[in-house]
């Protein structure tokens, strides 16, 4: 079991004659993805690394079973992509794709709501299923199958605790990327609610950042339903108020989403929170005896 | 990025949205002329912080004499930090009531959100929870009249101003959504004799949607050395501290300044470097960290997609470009790190692979430490 994307989940790329859609593509393809088709519009019928290329996403889906789709289109076209592949069926979108438009990044999450689809991302390093499904732009050398489900906010401090754990023996179960922008299609609590659900995972590791309220959201439902063990670490302790670091949600703003106040709230939840990154291994090493 | 307010209020009368009569001026004289015409006055220093008001920002004179000195005083004068180059002078209005109105995007609900209160004037932050009605707004219909009566019958108004109200919000929603806002706010909206009039106007844009918004100047909100760095593409933030960062990723930079302050050290800024490691580009950014004297500089890289031997063949071209005179602390680890780190050992620039340590290190310096192999060029 895993989450949102199964091992064997057959994925589309849509933006795959693109640069960072090739590239990508490649690196997918490597960690053993089943990528069935691309999609780059005025390029159907060519091959890339043996992949058919279809001109719109359902011409892909007429031809093939689709389960998600892997973004990598640029800002200014990534609502109209989002959209095709919802329209089109597909259930799972992860939309890799920096700097889109606010306002876009709204409709879209809006209109794969209402359709029944999940969007991984905007701004998101992606989604990966340890055991052969990875979406996404993260590394494939962190990931091994293991008892561990990850949630986070944002991408290299993820590689970094997830490459810590598994230099040290534990592996993940299902690594989702949350996104890193303001308004993102999965929040704490609907991917703490899948991994509640799969038994594949013993444990869950949150990677947080101040900002939003999503941290505090998480805590409360977490105390509503303590099914599995939940370690926790922030970003963003040293960041003063009214400054944005890096990510758009990244920012303490009319006092709402400060580390202490997600700190304290989690911990009300039973969360064991690490000071320092690496102290989640120690925490989940604990958990998991 | 934020518009300055009267930015705000041209924009506002476009979708006609009442504000008061008045002229953005950059000297006394045409101060002065603009109250002649307009009668009593206010005189609103431009900047783009809140607070304006405490800080002595806005003025209210009696006689012209007292136009031309307050304007000369704010003109020129220092705010906070930021130079008073424009002064808005408005006519003076008699106000009854004053509102707070606001539409942003609530991220929890991943939707526009109303917020309104009929305690406005002051600073939001300071209005109690209870006070403030929140209203989220569906994307499929987005703001209709009706829920702007509502909203003004659950504020208090009714007749005429009720109407008013509404489509004051009306107006407002279409502001929001068609100039690709993060907020609009009219804090206070007065109500006068003749209605509702927005007394100020705080304006953020999405930079993201700035591709599509080109109508807009660009104000410059930023340090120069924030301006710089956005100009070259890299998130960069001004922090206290004495150590330099650069990290690859908001998330782990964010985490590097964090294990700074926790071994007892103070950043000097945020730095993501983002995913790319080309020359330039680390060039450009190690230009804008040493331009801030540190005493010491930490770089913390994690190779993903980015490559180790990438970044160190990067930074040892710019340490021969350019003369680094302080101790340097790099990181590294991940993809290619054995040849990374070899590279940066065989050019005498020491590094390690631990994080913890190199921000212990990176603290140590500061203090004074011993390089221990770490470039030390002082």
């Amino acid at each position: 079991m895993a989450i949102y994307v199964a091992h064997n989940a057959q994925v589309v790329v849509q933006g795959i004659t693109g640069n960072q859609g090739n590239f990508h593509t490649r690196q997918m393809l490597a960690f053993g993805t089943q990528i069935v088709a691309g999609v780059s519009p005025g390029k159907g019928g060519q091959l890339v690394e043996g992949i058919p290329v279809y001109d719109t996403v359902a011409a892909a889906y007429e031809k093939h079973q689709i389960d998600a789709t892997a973004i990598y289109i640029p800002a200014p076209f990534a609502l109209d992509a989002v959209m095709e592949a919802v329209d089109a069926g597909v259930k799972v979108v992860g939309c890799i794709t920096e700097h889109i438009p606010l306002h876009d990044e709204m409709k879209l999450v809006d209109y794969a709501r209402q359709k029944g689809s999940v969007v991984v991302g905007p701004n998101t390093f992606g989604i990966v299923t340890s055991r052969g499904c990875k979406i996404g732009v993260a590394p494939s050398h962190v990931f091994r199958d293991g008892p561990v489900g990850v949630i986070s906010r944002s991408g290299t401090l993820t590689y970094e605790i997830v490459g810590n754990m598994l230099a040290h023996g534990i592996g993940t179960s299902t690594v989702v990327g949350l996104g890193g922008d303001r308004v993102t299609g999965l929040n704490f609590v609907e991917v703490l609610k899948e991994f509640f659900l799969d038994d594949e995972t013993k444990a869950i590791v949150m990677i947080g950042e101040i900002g939003g309220t999503a941290e505090e959201e998480a805590a409360e439902f977490i105390k509503a339903n303590p099914v599995k063990p939940v370690i926790s670490y922030l970003a963003g302790k040293s960041a003063p108020p009214g400054k944005r670091m890096g990510h758009a949600g990244a920012i303490i703003e009319r006092g709402k989403g400060t580390f202490e106040n997600k700190v304290n709230a989690l911990k009300a939840a039973n969360v064991q929170v690490a000071v320092l990154p690496f102290e989640v291994l120690d925490l989940v090493k604990k958990v998991l005896k | 990025m934020k518009l300055f307010e009267y930015m705000g209020k041209e924009i506002f009368s476009r979708y006609g949205i009442p504000v008061p009569r008045g002229k953005v001026v950059s000297d006394s004289r045409d101060a002065v002329e603009t109250a002649s015409e307009l009668g009593q006055v206010v005189l609103k220093s431009q900047v783009l912080s809140g607070k304006r008001g405490k800080a002595g920002g806005i003025k209210f004179p009696a006689t012209s004499e007292e136009v031309i000195t307050f304007s000369s005083q704010l003109l020129g004068s220092d705010l906070r930090g930021v130079k008073v180059e424009k002064l808005l002078v408005e006519e003076k209005l008699n106000i009854q009531q004053e509102i707070y109105l606001a539409l942003t995007v609530d991220g929890s609900l991943r939707v526009p959100v109303i917020l309104a209160s009929s305690q406005g004037g002051m600073d939001i932050e300071e209005v109690p929870e209870e006070k403030i009605i929140k209203q989220p707004v569906s994307l499929k219909t987005g703001v209709m009249p009706y829920m702007g009566r509502e909203l003004a019958r659950r504020l208090g108004f009714q007749g005429k101003a009720l109407s008013q109200f509404a489509e004051i919000v009306v107006k407002l929603y279409r502001v929001f959504t068609e100039i690709d806002a993060e907020l609009v706010e009219i804090n206070p909206l007065f109500l006068c004799d003749k209605g509702f009039v927005a007394g100020d106007a705080k304006i953020t844009l999405d930079d993201e949607a700035a591709f599509r918004r080109q109508e807009f100047p660009r104000v410059k909100e930023g340090s120069p050395l924030e301006e710089r760095a956005k100009s070259i593409g890299l998130s960069y933030v001004e922090l206290d501290g004495d150590i330099a960062v650069m990290a690859n990723g908001a998330g782990i930079t964010m985490a590097t300044l964090d294990m700074i302050q926790y071994f007892g050290g103070q950043p000097a800024n945020f730095l993501d470097a983002g995913g790319g490691a080309n020359v330039e580009q680390t060039s450009k950014a190690l230009e804008i960290l040493l331009a801030t004297n540190p005493k010491v500089v930490f770089i913390n890289i994690f190779g993903g997609i980015t490559r180790c031997d990438d970044v160190a063949n990067a930074f040892v071209q710019v340490k021969n470009m350019q003369e680094i005179t302080v101790p340097v602390v790099i990181r590294m680890s991940g993809t290619n790190e054995q040849q990374g780190l070899k590279i940066l050992e065989e050019n005498g620039i020491g590094a390690c692979r631990d994080m913890q340590e190199a921000a212990k290190k990176a603290v140590e310096l500061v203090k004074g430490g011993d390089c221990d192999g770490y470039l030390c060029c002082s």
